[in-house]
């Protein structure tokens, strides 16, 4: 990938991780981070990850994405306060100036790693779907089979922990019929 | 080419954004989405540092977690529906019933 890609597709990512953790709207934080993975999959492709790539756009963009706007859509929440609102000022402080010393720890020790520097050529099958599915289903046969039992344990765990009981049902059920609660609306904008 | 200590530098960056979201906001789900980038920003470590030692290990790391984060946000969602229900409230600071 040319430096001047790599450059456009960094920054674009970053913008959209910004966007993710500091807009309002949570719809608008979704679709930053929509834009953050898109952003990623093109940049596993020009790692020569194709299929992971394109995995990424499909399953994160395609189901997950999806998952969360539903999720924001059903719930009906309307605005945030965004970051003046949440967590206190000292906390915010302390949480910032943290993850800025993370990063610039790991940009330290990434620097002193010289073999980083080096570029390297690539088998052109590298990433390809024959390849990943040789070592899928070889080496990691095993782990492939259980991540089968983990989406069907998360599967019902979702059903079994959305679901409606029968005895919650009659006041929640009216929840979204009744837009106009004065409480309810300002409690929702609140959260 | 870009260096792999580039894709490395990005993924820091993002790794640090995702953190300052969960620590700087009180809303479930955008606490979630920070959780969500700071799995992505360790995928592309992964496939960066795979393709500088020429392993498709990276790359089928990457392919788990994927899997497990989708299990994660399913779970986790379900988790936040039923909180609004009971609680009618995405704010964390506000879920405080198990606080000592």
């Amino acid at each position: 990938m040319p430096q001047w890609l790599f450059a456009f597709l960094a920054a674009l990512a970053i913008i959209g991780a910004l966007g993710t953790i500091l807009q309002r709207n949570l719809v608008h934080c979704v679709l930053g981070f929509a834009l953050v993975l898109i952003d990623l999959g093109v940049l596993y492709m020009g790692l020569g990850a194709v299929t992971v790539g394109f995995l990424q756009i499909i399953v994160y963009v395609g189901a997950i994405m999806v998952l969360f706007l539903f999720v924001i859509w059903l719930l009906n929440i309307q605005a945030d306060t965004g970051v003046r609102g949440g967590a206190s000022l000292s906390l915010k402080l302390v949480g910032a100036l943290a993850a800025a010393a993370l990063a610039a720890e790991l940009f330290v020790v990434f620097s002193h790693a010289p073999k980083l520097r080096e570029v390297r050529t690539i088998a052109p099958a590298f990433g390809s779907v024959a390849t990943l599915a040789h070592v899928l289903f070889s080496r990691y046969l095993i782990a492939f089979e259980t991540t089968s039992l983990l989406l069907l344990a998360a599967i019902v765990g979702a059903v079994a922990l959305a679901r409606r009981l029968a005895g919650q049902s009659a006041e929640v059920a009216a929840m979204p019929s009744q837009p106009g609660s004065a409480a309810r609306e300002s409690r929702r904008e609140v959260a | 080419m870009t260096p792999i200590i580039d894709y490395m530098a990005l993924s820091a960056l993002l790794f640090a954004i995702g953190a300052i979201g969960v620590l700087i906001r009180r809303n479930v789900i955008v606490m979630f989405l920070a959780i969500e980038l700071m799995l992505n920003a360790v995928n592309l470590a992964f496939v960066a540092l795979g393709r500088r030692i020429g392993s498709m290990d990276g790359q089928v790391i990457v392919f788990f977690v994927m899997t497990v984060a989708a299990a994660e946000a399913a779970v986790g969602l379900a988790i936040i529906i039923s909180m609004f229900r009971n609680r009618e409230t995405v704010n964390a600071d506000e879920l405080n019933l198990l606080r000592w």
